[in-house]
């Protein structure tokens, strides 16, 4: 059960892109659930199917973007191979988030909000996990770990970099 | 027989290792050929001794914790011969953590598993939708409103009232709307209520549903909640199954639909109205209100929307009478409030009381203090929107009213502790900062006033004119608090005045730093 959870996407297709949108447009307020099924196969919103859902949903694309940019949860491209996510909100804050948060950001050279010149590592905040009772906690790649210290976050730092 | 063992599934147990230490278990009771049964159930709320092991003993469970993976052979010897063990915290309903609360809404988390539909109904699962059913909609609205209940999301608006809106409104559709949107930090309950019993919130909305003459409901969760949306998904299509949802729910001619929406990292979409935007497909921009959403909802429909806990307090007011849960609590807030212990706390958890313990009492005595040990310094209160409330005002009673009197606020009921080493300036810019990032940008003084906050709180860091900028940033305060649209640009102010008033001495420097300053 400690498997890595490492996303595994699909490279764009505009096939497939208007298979995903069609399975999903018939519902009533459709707009996030679509562009939440791309970025699951994709691992990103691709700017080519914006238009796409456009047309699925009788919506205008300027209607489409604004929704997309709403959201902090949609990519305009590709993360890293690993997403690693420091919660940055009071509780953690309280339990020395800060200082680790700083730490991760020495280890992997990026600020937050920022990916790796490899590609391997996308470094991002998040505010609140509601792990707040075992603060600080992270998230990477959808594991949660909480109680987060020198030593357990150096070894995510680690996994993340592999 | 095999052993029956209990490990927690909530994903603040499997974030300090309950996964690993139930798989450790089952391989070790297999390499001794011990049968074993391990059910995964949620979160008692006792996170500082997650990942919590209990066993089923002829006079009920025995807890051990917090387990980890090296401590699970001990263990298991000490289960074969019942023998003493060093992480044996004796009868799990005799923890005096867990004595001591009054668990209404929280009765079967942490006890059953909530996978199981026929789990839930041997516990008094759907008791109080039967009494709806057979009450009818005019007396289980009676109930509701009697029982006092108010609104768990915040705001405590009488869910009475609410509902009877609803229920008045014509209209060919209706919509029940469970706000998942549990954004405030340091708070958990909704997040574990899901995850540990999300039987119990599909029956609170169900109950609405056919209370008001709605046949469609949807529980928005928040995106950084995978387990909770994992957990209801399942629940759903388990009631499903089982004819609590759907087609003749329960035997009777009410219908009932639901289905889980996922939101997508905007905090503001806990508002309300945000909320109903988001659900539509939209940006999640605040709405003017009115129209209230129990006449123009969702879709434009009339809706009831209330908060996770709201929901999870109905089941047990059917069930037992509004009498039995109105006669807990203080003033006008009547019944429990599943309060939230966090931050660095050395008790940190989910304890659910009667309203009208001191706020003193749940840091000090109930959180036992600092985990670091340090003094407590400062205590934040209903998540980043509430007040920061100093040792000196430790008597306020938890309680709507009492909390407003002291400029505060109780919100969703999650407490957030910091030692002696805060500094409160950061904490007030932090809160004006995360309303500039949160903001939906649909009126002026939150939008702008946020961004101007951290830049104002930003000078008075570096020691520029502080006197006059502290009364730029209160004067901002007061323009943010009246004149925004909703409680993310109106409530901001709580935290950032909060410190400028029982925290001064960090933003007002020594006479000597102000005059090299100037």
């Amino acid at each position: 059960m400690t498997a890595v959870y490492e996303a595994h996407h699909e490279l764009w297709d505009e096939t497939r892109g208007a298979e995903i949108i069609a399975e999903h447009a018939s519902q009533e307020g459709a707009t996030l659930v679509v562009l939440h099924a791309l970025q699951e196969a994709f691992g990103y919103v691709p700017e080519a199917a914006i238009p796409m859902v456009a047309r699925a949903l009788n919506l205008s694309r300027a209607e489409v973007h604004g929704v997309f940019t709403f959201y902090h949860d949609f990519r305009h491209k590709p993360a890293g191979r690993h997403v690693l996510k420091l919660c940055r909100a009071e509780a953690c804050q309280a339990a020395g988030g800060e200082a680790l948060a700083a730490r991760a950001e020495a280890r992997l050279g990026v600020s937050l909000g920022n990916t790796t010149a490899d590609d391997r590592v996308t470094l991002e905040p998040i505010y609140c996990l509601g792990l707040c009772a075992t603060a600080p906690s992270a998230m990477l790649d959808g594991r949660l770990v909480g109680r987060l210290d020198e030593k357990r976050l150096d070894a995510l730092v680690a996994e993340a970099q592999r | 027989m095999s052993m029956r063992l209990f490990v927690s599934r909530d994903a603040g147990a499997v974030a300090v290792g309950a996964d690993e230490v139930a798989l450790a278990l089952q391989q070790a009771a297999a390499v001794r050929g011990v049968a074993v049964e391990i059910v995964r159930t949620g979160s008692r709320g006792l996170y500082w001794l997650e990942p919590l092991v209990e066993v089923a003993t002829p006079h009920g469970r025995i807890a051990f914790g917090p387990v980890s993976e090296n401590d699970v052979p001990s263990l298991l010897d000490a289960l074969a011969g019942n023998t003493p063990h060093l992480l044996r915290l004796g009868a799990t309903d005799e923890i005096p953590w867990l004595k001591r609360q009054t668990r209404l809404t929280f009765a079967r988390c942490g006890v059953t598993d909530p996978r199981s539909l026929g789990d839930y109904r041997a516990h008094g699962g759907y008791k109080g939708l039967e009494r709806a059913l057979s009450l009818g909609s005019d007396a289980t609205l009676a109930e509701v409103t009697a029982s006092g209940l108010r609104g768990r999301g915040g705001a405590g608006f009488p869910t009475g009232i609410k509902w009877k809106t609803v229920a008045q409104a014509k209209s060919d559709r209706k919509f029940i709307v469970c706000n998942a949107d549990e954004g405030d930090s340091g708070t958990f309950a909704d997040r574990m209520i899901m995850e540990g019993d999300p039987f119990l919130v599909i029956e609170g909305m169900t109950t609405a549903a056919i209370t008001v003459g709605a046949t469609k409901g949807y529980i928005y969760i928040r995106s950084e909640y995978p387990h909770a949306v994992e957990a209801m998904n399942a629940a759903i299509t388990a009631a499903k199954r089982g004819g609590y949802l759907g087609d003749k729910i329960d035997g009777s001619m009410h219908s009932f639909d639901l289905e889980v929406r996922v939101g997508a990292g905007a905090y503001v979409c806990g508002e309300e109205t945000s909320l109903l935007e988001s659900l539509e497909g939209r940006r999640g921009l605040v709405r003017a209100k009115p129209p209230l959403p129990a006449h123009r909802g969702l879709f434009g429909k009339p809706t009831v929307i209330n908060n996770v806990l709201s929901f999870a307090a109905i089941p047990f007011i059917l069930a037992e009478g509004a009498k039995a849960y109105a006669d807990f609590g203080m003033g006008r807030s009547r019944g429990t409030m599943p309060i939230q212990l966090a931050g660095n706390v050395r008790h940190g958890g989910l304890f659910e009381t009667a309203f009208g313990v001191t706020l003193g009492e749940l840091v000090d005595d109930i959180g036992g203090g600092t985990a670091t040990g340090r003094p407590v310094r400062a205590v934040q209160v209903g998540g980043p929107l509430g007040a920061y409330f100093p040792r000196g005002l430790f008597d306020t009673p938890f309680d709507y009213e009492a909390f407003a009197a002291r400029d505060g606020l109780i919100g969703h009921g999650g407490i957030v502790v910091f030692d002696d080493s805060v500094d409160m300036r950061r904490q007030a810019r932090f809160a004006m900062e995360f309303c500039a990032v949160e903001s939906c940008g649909k009126c002026t003084p939150c939008r702008i006033g946020s961004t101007r906050g951290v830049e104002t709180i930003e000078k008075i860091m570096r020691g520029e004119r502080v006197s006059e900028n502290l009364a730029i940033v209160e004067d901002l305060c007061n323009t943010m608090k009246f004149g925004s649209l909703c409680a993310l640009g109106g409530f901001t102010p709580y935290p950032v005045l909060s410190a400028l008033k029982h925290f001064r001495e960090d933003f007002v420097p020594a006479p000597t730093t102000l005059q090299a300053a100037e």
